[in-house]
């Protein structure tokens, strides 16, 4: 891998891991930022992990450009093996189809499928959470499958719901707020992948994994009464990668 | 006991430093837009570095004060009155219950800066106080003030020792044109050279697209190498994006945490302050300068904030508001 650690003004550098998205490079992003967090640099403000890269925020009055390039160059180096990081994969219910989700239609119809293949297809297979951004908590999640790719909405729609799931182009994601988008809705879940009155406002971090579980509406209904009660906990299934 | 909003002014908003530790889940670090004059304004009071402040934009607010305490004002210069009089700027004002300060729109600079002794009561949310606008979040309600908005204060802290030393000479906003000190990078090397020479040789203009999010510029076309489309990463506050239609985009408090357009440079911290004090149709220009010498530009700034720390600490006549001293005149017969 091609490490390359660039400026970014003078209290950020950028860890350049590639120019691609891949899982071997975000799990290296992953296993770095877990090592950043172990060693505690001094003078490290926040980091935002993206796809390939890791931006590093750090304040200059407490630690140089060259100090903190040595530092964290030393710690790319290292090779984290893959048992050493863990994972995380956090069980989404989703009430699929009818009111819940408005486009399954469509997107059955683009992919020639009937409605119940398509939900099986999103529901069967776990999904890597490559970064954060955009939104709080918005997820960009990768391996969504290809039969299910699905060109965003022509004319996007200027309130989706928080909790709605769906399909823009060869993503797939939930919505964590009320936002305007252009997503092709498939479903809505009772779990609020963010809440600002929460201790923990956003569930999921980058590295995690999302498996979507579907469920009917009465199901829906009763989580939802859970989340609203601030009863419900999510099924997060821990193992080694 | 606190401050009453009569009119919120173009847009106010309670800021520090902002809500860092977050970005990695989407959270935008917002906070204030210039760094400079909110240290400037907390240190005038000796306020803690990070305290909350208001800041205001083109058009400031008139506020009415519900008990007295002790204000800095800093920034561009909004004309500042209270109950109809001038208030000077960059200098510690004690204010009495039922005060008006009222602002008018910017002479100089875009922002303005208001410090209070006695510290804004307002909750901290993820570690700040800061307004975040589009995540609703933080300060007052998650949104700008606008009137019969009410703010109490913390504490009561109405006395502040060498009173009249409390006075810094204002800064300067009056230039239509600055330059701008960058440190190249992260994606320079998705820009032609050519591109390149045109950035740091042409004069820039800033556009009305100019909010916390970001300030957009009109001038020469920077070419990319292929194209200025980058796998979507991390976002520096002063980073500056040059989308394909080659205009560059300096990302500001409210930036997104990451985004998809190569960044060709980053602001230095220490003009950062410049830049966000600009009006429409002001002039940029832009001086390459290395990442060392940034630092040590910001390394200056903060032994030049120490020694204004000793100008306010100057021995003086001690002054006292006369209500306090009544009161505790009072207490001493009681």
């Amino acid at each position: 891998m091609d490490i390359k650690i660039l400026t970014e003004g003078d209290s950020s550098i950028l860890v350049e891991f590639g120019r691609e998205i891949s899982p071997e490079i975000n799990k290296k992003i992953t296993a770095t930022v877990q090592m950043m967090k172990e060693q505690h640099i001094e003078g490290v403000v926040d980091m935002i992990p993206a796809f390939c890269s890791l931006l590093i925020n750090y304040d200059p009055r407490v630690i140089s450009f060259e100090e903190i390039r040595e530092r964290v160059m030393n710690i790319v180096k290292m090779d984290v093996k893959a048992g050493e990081s863990r994972k995380r994969i956090f069980e989404i219910p989703v009430c699929y189809g009818g009111e819940y989700g408005p486009d399954i239609a469509n997107i059955a119809e683009h992919a020639g499928l009937t409605e119940e293949e398509v939900i099986k297809i999103h529901s069967s297979r776990d999904y890597l959470i490559y970064m954060l951004g955009f939104l709080p908590g918005f997820t960009y999640l990768g391996g969504l499958d290809e039969r299910i790719h699905t060109p965003r909405l022509a004319n996007p729609r200027i309130k989706i719901n928080a909790g709605s799931v769906g399909i823009g182009g060869s993503q797939t994601g939930i919505y964590p707020l009320d936002s305007p988008g252009g997503w092709q809705l498939m479903g809505m879940t009772p779990v609020k992948t963010y809440d600002p009155h929460r201790e923990v406002p956003i569930l999921v971090e980058a590295g995690d994994y999302i498996r979507f579980v579907p469920v009917d509406e009465d199901e829906y209904k009763r989580i939802k009464e859970l989340v609203d009660r601030g009863e419900y906990q999510c099924v997060v299934h821990e193992g080694e990668v | 006991m606190g401050i009453r909003i009569l009119k919120g002014g173009m847009l106010t908003t309670v800021q520090d430093l902002g809500r860092t530790g977050y970005q990695s889940q989407g959270f935008s670090v917002a906070g204030v837009m210039d760094v400079r004059s909110f240290k400037i304004a907390n240190l005038l009071l000796d306020n803690p570095e990070n305290e909350a402040v208001l800041e205001f934009t083109l058009i400031g607010p008139t506020l009415q004060f519900t008990s007295a305490t002790i204000i800095a004002i800093t920034g561009g210069d909004f004309q500042p009155t209270i109950n109809g009089e001038p208030a000077p700027m960059y200098t510690a004002l004690y204010m009495n219950k039922g005060d008006i300060l009222k602002f008018s729109s910017a002479r100089t600079g875009s922002r303005g800066y208001i410090a209070f002794s006695s510290y804004l009561d307002i909750p901290v949310v993820m570690g700040s106080r800061c307004t975040n606008m589009k995540s609703g979040i933080g300060g007052f309600k998650g949104r700008k003030l606008k009137a019969d908005d009410y703010i109490g204060f913390r504490i009561k802290r109405r006395y502040l020792p060498f009173f009249l030393s409390r006075k810094l000479p204002p800064e300067n906003f009056d230039q239509d044109e600055e330059t701008l000190r960058v440190v190249m990078g992260p994606q320079d090397d998705r820009i032609s050279r050519q591109g390149i020479d045109t950035f740091l040789n042409s004069e820039y203009t800033v556009t009305s697209d100019f909010d916390r999010m970001g300030c957009r510029l009109e001038g020469p076309f920077i070419a990319p190498k292929e194209t200025s489309d980058i796998i979507s990463d991390g976002i520096a506050f002063g980073a500056i994006q040059v989308p394909s239609h080659g205009k560059p985009i300096i990302l500001l408090a409210d930036r997104q945490t990451t985004g998809g357009y190569a960044k060709i440079a980053t602001v230095a911290s220490v003009d950062i302050p410049r830049l966000v004090q600009r009006k429409t149709d002001h002039k940029i220009r832009f001086r390459a300068i290395t990442v060392l010498e940034a630092q040590k530009l910001y390394r200056k700034e903060v032994e030049e904030l120490d020694e204004m720390r000793k100008i306010i600490h100057q021995p003086c006549k001690e002054v006292l508001d006369c209500r306090l001293v009544a009161k505790r005149l009072t207490k001493l017969f009681e």
